[in-house]
């Protein structure tokens, strides 16, 4: 049973970190809190059924991948939906969160977030409709693994772009100019800039990266379970606890945040009601403020 | 001698409505050190980060080379070689040595930026032996070392130095100084703020005392040294007691 937890909160954990990516780089770069970062999650997700849908309305392109419940068509989505909803973040950033950015303080910036969430979230309930959603009916068998575990194979999919993601963003973060520029400006932006870095240009580049990791996870959730408007909304206090825990800017950290956050949960339920498992997250938050305010990877400031 | 810095009338100051600098003026030629001196207060750091585009110039003008760069963003300051070195918090600490030198070359085309971090690397080879370690790691001398190779990285013509010896011991503020000498030996010009006054003097060709946010003494930095008004500004000290 132990094992079956385990597995389970490694692959909600991964989803979680994913999307905690984002939130964790605009905490320390953007320097506030995105409340409506999970909802890019929803949009990223309904990309992805647009494009699906549209794939399939023309005929479809190939059948599923062996035990997959998927083929082309979700691997070109989550592509479609990384750009799709990176541009409706630069379209935030641009017409809101630059606009305040320069001529108000954090917590003013924060308060807009919840706005822009209200917003996002009601626009995809207008547009598509409350009902729940699925991208495929194809039915799937658990796959057995050694200790009585099943997964799905679309879990076991899930968590190996879950990786390819993390060291292709850890290659860009280290070994490309714009990625040390990220690093820099979350640093010391002043300094940055005094450097000859374009700390717009690096804001840009945070949207982009937070959006493209918020699609995916949005996508891969939906795939596990069914698309719903309040698909973010739901994830909201696991994400921000896990940028927390692994410390504000920390790639490895919002992975890490997300893995522990992801495993918490499901490990609970084996001690408590699962109707309070929601309440983990909140307890964890708790914990490493008061513990270590700074996060697992932080820096202390 | 080519003026390479000229700012005229600043007035500046971190809100609109609270100026800190009031009509500050200050020049720099080529091949020449020149430091900006004054008690607590008096606006050195401001004017410098005035220059540098990180505090808007309300009122004034900064001209690079003889051309109108008031209001330049920071970062296209640094590419038009200006070179900028804060007081504290100079160097990325969670960057390694190298990446700090990269982020110093973002102006630069990238070949251009890598060739000249070896050219940094082989002038000072403890960047080069500690290339791969953070700069967290190094002393406050080395940290200064690796602050001025990364402004050094544009090939600047004007360097913008705040406080560099500040928190320093006394054999590492000399060879600092004897650093920056070197740097306008190359024909770059350095405007310097320092709170060591006799030190800064004595190794200066010109200097500026500014009180209060304005200009009230200038001239040639040895003869400065003497004046007796240099040291009642310092609160009744002479420059020797200030240092």
């Amino acid at each position: 049973m132990i094992l079956q937890h385990t597995a389970d909160g490694i692959l909600s954990g991964a989803i979680i970190g994913l999307g905690a990516i984002g939130l964790s780089f605009t905490m320390k770069i953007l320097r506030f809190a995105n409340f409506s970062h999970s909802e890019l999650l929803t949009w990223g997700a309904y990309f992805g059924l647009i494009f699906i849908s549209v794939a399939t309305a023309m005929g479809g392109f190939g059948g599923t991948f062996g035990p997959l419940s998927f083929g082309w068509p979700l691997i070109l989505a989550l592509v479609f939906a990384a750009v799709a909803t990176s541009l409706l973040a630069l379209l935030l950033h641009h017409l809101i969160f630059e606009r305040l950015a320069k001529v108000t303080g954090h917590m003013t910036m924060v308060f807009a977030s919840f706005g822009v969430a209200l917003l996002l979230r009601n626009a995809v309930l207008l547009i598509f409709g409350a009902d729940p959603i699925y991208y495929s009916n194809t039915l799937q068998f658990a796959v057995k693994l050694p200790g009585n575990v099943r997964v799905l194979p679309d879990q076991v999919f899930l968590l190996g772009l879950t990786i390819v993601v993390v060291i292709a963003l850890h290659l860009f973060l280290t070994r490309s100019r714009t990625g040390i520029a990220m690093r820099a400006t979350a640093e010391s932006p002043d300094l940055a800039r005094v450097s000859g870095v374009n700390v717009n240009n690096v804001v840009r580049w945070v949207w982009v990266i937070g959006a493209s990791g918020a699609a995916v996870a949005g996508v891969l959730y939906g795939l596990t379970v069914q698309l719903r408007p309040e698909l973010g909304f739901a994830l909201i206090l696991p994400l921000f606890a896990a940028a927390i825990l692994g410390g504000a800017g920390s790639l490895y950290g919002a992975v890490l945040g997300g893995l522990i956050v992801g495993l918490s949960e499901n490990l609970s339920v084996m001690i408590i009601p699962t109707t309070y498992k929601p309440a983990v997250p909140f307890l964890l938050i708790l914990a490493i403020l008061y513990f270590r305010p700074q996060g697992l990877f932080g820096e202390k400031s | 001698m080519t003026r390479r810095l000229t700012a005229s009338g600043i007035v500046a100051g971190y809100r609109p409505d609270l100026p800190i600098l009031h009509g500050v003026s200050v020049h720099v030629d080529a091949g020449e050190v020149m430091t900006i001196i004054g008690p607590n207060g008096a606006g050195k750091s401001t004017l410098i980060k005035a220059i540098a585009g990180l505090v808007t110039v309300s009122a004034g003008t900064v001209e690079i080379d003889g051309e109108d760069r008031t209001g330049t963003p920071a970062h296209l300051l640094a590419g038009a070689g200006v070179a900028y070195v804060p007081q504290t918090g100079n160097v990325f600490t969670t960057l390694t040595i190298r990446e700090n030198l990269i982020v110093g070359g973002a102006a630069l085309a990238k070949a251009e930026a890598l060739a000249r971090i070896d050219e940094i690397f082989t002038q000072y080879p403890m960047l080069a032996a500690k290339r791969a370690e953070k700069a967290r790691v190094l002393s406050g001398g080395e940290r200064q070392i690796l602050a001025i190779a990364r402004a050094l990285l544009t090939s600047p013509r004007i360097i913008l130095l705040d406080e560099p010896t500040a928190g320093l011991s006394p054999m590492a503020a000399a060879e600092l100084f004897d650093l920056v000498r070197g740097l306008v030996a190359d024909g770059a010009a350095v405007l310097m703020v320092e709170q060591n006054a006799k030190a800064a003097l004595k190794m200066s060709d010109r200097a500026y005392v500014l009180a209060e946010g304005e200009n009230r003494i200038d001239g040639v930095a040895s003869d400065l040294l003497e004046n007796d008004e240099i040291g009642r500004i310092f609160l009744g000290a002479r420059p020797e007691d200030v240092a």
